[in-house]
């Protein structure tokens, strides 16, 4: 499984791919978390507010840092 | 129910003796550190959850080819309710002019929404009042449309942004439907996470704050720093400009300094630059603005900033 941290790299990004690695532990499924700073790819999938998280391909949230539950429940279903 | 609670804290328990300067600061610091970490907390929610109605993927439908003014307008107010952190400004900047959002009105936004933000407003009305909290709500609101329609209003204009930002395309990206549920299980984590961050600022800001409530001369601003002095407001602005993102803790000190004497206009003058003008913002803006844009930007915005603290120092 792929999830990928949108996010120019502040505090707000380093918080989310934390919690993403702690998501995906808790789940049991073996993720790459991968931050991705450069600024054409993140706008080419439609976010403004960031940190952006997406799971597989598939944007599940953006503009705020979901909880740990939430991002285990988005792998679960990706699973 | 607040003040007798310090009251009781104060005289009772610390038993300090009423009328000392040890007693006033210490009453003024339990008294103004609970109400507003108590302001806070409420009104943070509160504004979280309208937040979670305005999030830029729909302000940006809502301001595209908008008319100059009426689009500055739009977006200084929407400015206010608008979630994002400093570090989206790239990315709003570029997603507001790829939807046709016309570059000044993007730059409106772009002032108001840290100018106007909850935890300066909640410091100010606080401790300054509603009156003062509205001033400066208007006045910011008049300094992000004035500077954008100026700044969209420089010939050619788009020239001076960076190449790229023209070729970048935006994918689609569905807006997630909230339940209330969500909006209030979000607006609560928002909530604690501004606390957590705020909170100190705010306690060392009072602190400080009472110190100078109780052991400062009454007019010590004023004999330095007062109505007389013209260099007052532009060095307020310059002190300020380094304290970025820091309302919480300042705003507490320029109260206390009011007290002593420090005119309205300068206090305006201050926060404004505190919460608006700051060097990382500039770092973050550079990444989309090329340098001379950068460089008109930010004397706008310091000149607009100054007019308001001279402007409300000649009239209040």
């Amino acid at each position: 499984m792929e999830i990928k941290i949108l996010g120019p790299g502040c505090r707000n990004c380093e918080k989310l791919a934390e919690e993403a690695k702690l998501a995906a532990k808790d789940a049991g499924c073996p993720a790459d978390v991968v931050k991705v700073t450069d600024m054409k790819q993140i706008m080419s999938y439609g976010i403004l507010g960031t940190p952006g998280l997406v799971i597989n391909g598939k944007v599940k949230s953006y503009g705020r840092i979901p909880s740990v539950k939430e991002i285990k429940k988005w792998i679960e279903e990706e699973k | 129910m607040i003040k007798a609670f310090a009251d009781w804290l104060t005289y009772n328990i610390f038993q300090l003796t009423t009328g000392t300067h040890l007693a006033e600061a210490v009453n003024f610091f339990i008294y103004d550190t609970i109400k507003i970490l108590l302001m806070l907390s409420v009104i943070i929610f509160v504004v979280s959850v309208i937040r979670s109605f305005f999030p830029p993927e729909k302000v940006k439908k809502i301001l595209a080819h908008k008319a100059e003014f009426i689009g500055n307008i739009l977006a200084s107010l929407l400015g206010i309710v608008t979630p994002f952190c400093s570090c989206s400004a790239v990315p709003v900047f570029i997603g507001f002019l790829e939807a046709g959002v016309p570059l000044g009105v993007t730059l409106s936004f772009l002032i108001a929404s840290p100018m106007i933000n909850e935890v300066a407003l909640v410091l100010l009305w606080g401790l300054f009042g509603a009156k003062i909290a509205l001033i400066y709500i208007g006045t910011g609101l008049t300094v992000a449309i004035v500077a954008g329609v100026v700044l969209g209003r420089i010939p050619a204009v788009e020239r001076m942004v960076e190449d790229y930002v023209w070729e970048l395309r935006m994918g689609q990206v569905e807006t997630p439907r909230l339940s209330w549920r969500d909006r209030f299980q979000q607006a609560t984590i928002h909530t604690q996470d501004i606390l957590k961050r705020v909170t100190l600022y705010v306690i060392l800001g009072i602190g400080v704050g009472a110190i100078i409530h109780g052991y400062v001369p009454i007019d010590f601003v004023a004999t330095y720093a007062g109505r007389n002095n013209p260099f007052a407001v532009p060095l307020a602005v310059l002190i300020a400009i380094p304290l970025y993102s820091n309302a919480a803790g300042t705003i507490p000190i320029v109260q206390a300094l009011m007290g002593k004497g420090m005119p309205l206009g300068t206090v305006l003058a201050f926060m404004m630059a505190v919460t608006a003008i700051s060097f990382p913002e500039m770092v973050i803006l550079r990444k989309v603005l090329k340098v001379k844009l950068l460089v008109i930007f930010a004397t706008i915005l310091t000149v607009a900033i100054i007019i308001v603290g001279y402007l409300f120092n000649a009239i209040m």
